[in-house]
């Protein structure tokens, strides 16, 4: 399904990793680990094409993902460091936007639904939300991707309290059971099962 | 592909609504600067009707700079340039609906407001149309031009002074064309020449500057 073949990375002078293959089926998951700085953020961001390998290439279904363009963008979700959220948008405005430029189709519904398991207010505006809060409003958008074969999570579990920790790992879980492909980055050792880690 | 278009131009223009201090500034300094004109050159109104359309393209020109900064760089801060790249409509329609936000936002207003600020220099009054009409053809080929700059220059340390190295020069034909225009209209000889060459810039702009945007924010990002 995707597959890294022979993945070089460089920062500056810097070899962050070299030579890395692998491959990820459907409905498996995998963890990247590694110490800080050592190219997990990076090896996400080749992964969902945002940055190009200084050598080797991805591919998806057999297909380099830069031959692909935005077919491949269609089957991903990937949700990094940042929430990929505007300040003065409200929760709902926010959520509702970015399904519709994924190309996910969520009626106003659904929306709240999403935000509601994430315990998140969907009229209540991005700034007056704390971190932790800004974390789940982004991470609600799994909720509405259970469609999009392929999510790319970078620290998911990052400034997320127990329960919403446990709600992560439960749509993580159930996505894989559906037959999604889930490649996530954590410095925590997650409570996720039959997951397959990788070293960086 | 237009549901994603109509959502980033919903999604800017709810932004510049709720957060109106950057589209003001924008518009008061243009405000400003054509009406210390008057009061720096005195009321001799001949003086005033040659220098106006210069003054007021000037003005415009600089004012749609002051917004250009923003223009990525708080998508790339939060997080949503990404998302933007990673969608499902391709890159290039993706940043033309950014550049036609931005050009509601900040070139718009503007136009709407330059004939009335055109009423300090004593223009006669069927230039007023041929002075919309310019800063209406001229002001989207700023935004588009500027979007390359802004593209290019996005996450850079003093990005600023370079978009602004970067840009002006670009600007220029637009600002000579435009001005150029109302001239000609008050000369009377015309301005449909330059209003054309204007209205086949925009053409081109809009045909060549969103890939153009494309290829400068996908380095950028990288």
């Amino acid at each position: 399904m995707l597959e890294a073949a022979d993945l070089t990375c460089e920062r500056g002078a810097r070899t962050l990793f070299r030579g890395l293959s692998f491959r990820v089926e459907t409905g498996t998951l995998l963890r990247i680990a590694g110490a800080n700085g050592s190219g997990k953020t990076s090896l996400l961001r080749i992964l969902c094409g945002l940055a190009l390998p200084a050598r080797g290439e991805v591919r998806w279904k057999g297909e380099p993902i830069r031959r692909l363009g935005e077919e491949y963008s269609r089957s991903l979700v990937h949700i990094g460091h940042a929430p990929g959220l505007k300040d003065e948008l409200t929760a709902a405005e926010n959520l509702a936007i970015t399904s519709t430029l994924a190309g996910v189709s969520a009626s106003g519904q659904a929306v709240r639904d999403a935000l509601g398991r994430f315990t998140i207010p969907p009229e209540k505006q991005i700034k007056s939300l704390s971190q932790g809060q800004r974390r789940r409003a982004a991470l609600a958008r799994l909720a509405l991707s259970a469609e999009v074969p392929l999510w790319l999570l970078d620290e998911p579990f990052a400034a997320l309290d127990a329960s919403a920790s446990s709600l992560v790992e439960e749509l993580i879980r159930g996505h894989a059971g559906r037959g999604g492909a889930v490649v996530y980055t954590t410095h925590q050792a997650a409570g996720l099962r039959d997951t397959r880690v990788l070293e960086l | 592909m237009l549901a994603a278009a109509r959502a980033i131009i919903y999604r800017d223009l709810l932004v510049a609504v709720r957060r109106r201090s950057d589209v003001a500034v924008a518009l008061l300094f243009f405000v400003f600067v054509v009406s210390l004109f008057p009061l720096g050159v005195g009321p001799e109104p001949e003086q005033l009707r040659s220098i106006g359309p210069g003054v007021i393209w000037v003005a415009a020109l600089l004012s749609s700079m002051l917004c250009l900064g923003r223009l990525f760089e708080a998508d790339h801060a939060d997080g949503t340039l990404e998302q933007l790249a990673l969608g499902a409509a391709p890159l290039g329609v993706v940043v033309c609906a950014k550049a036609l936000a931005h050009w509601l936002v900040a070139g718009l207003p503007l136009v709407l407001i330059a004939p009335l600020l055109a009423l300090q220099y004593g223009l006669p009054a069927p230039l007023y149309g041929v002075l919309a009409l310019s800063l209406l053809l001229g002001t989207p080929v700023l935004s588009m031009i500027g979007a390359i700059g802004a593209a290019l220059t996005l996450g850079l340390r003093g990005g600023g002074v370079l978009l602004a190295l970067l840009v002006l020069p670009l600007f220029v034909p637009v600002l000579v064309l435009g001005a150029g225009a109302v001239e000609m209209a008050a000369a009377g000889i015309g301005g449909q020449g330059q209003l054309l060459l204007l209205a086949a810039m925009l053409v081109a702009a809009a045909a060549l500057a969103p890939w153009a945007i494309a290829a400068a924010l996908r380095i950028s990002l990288e």
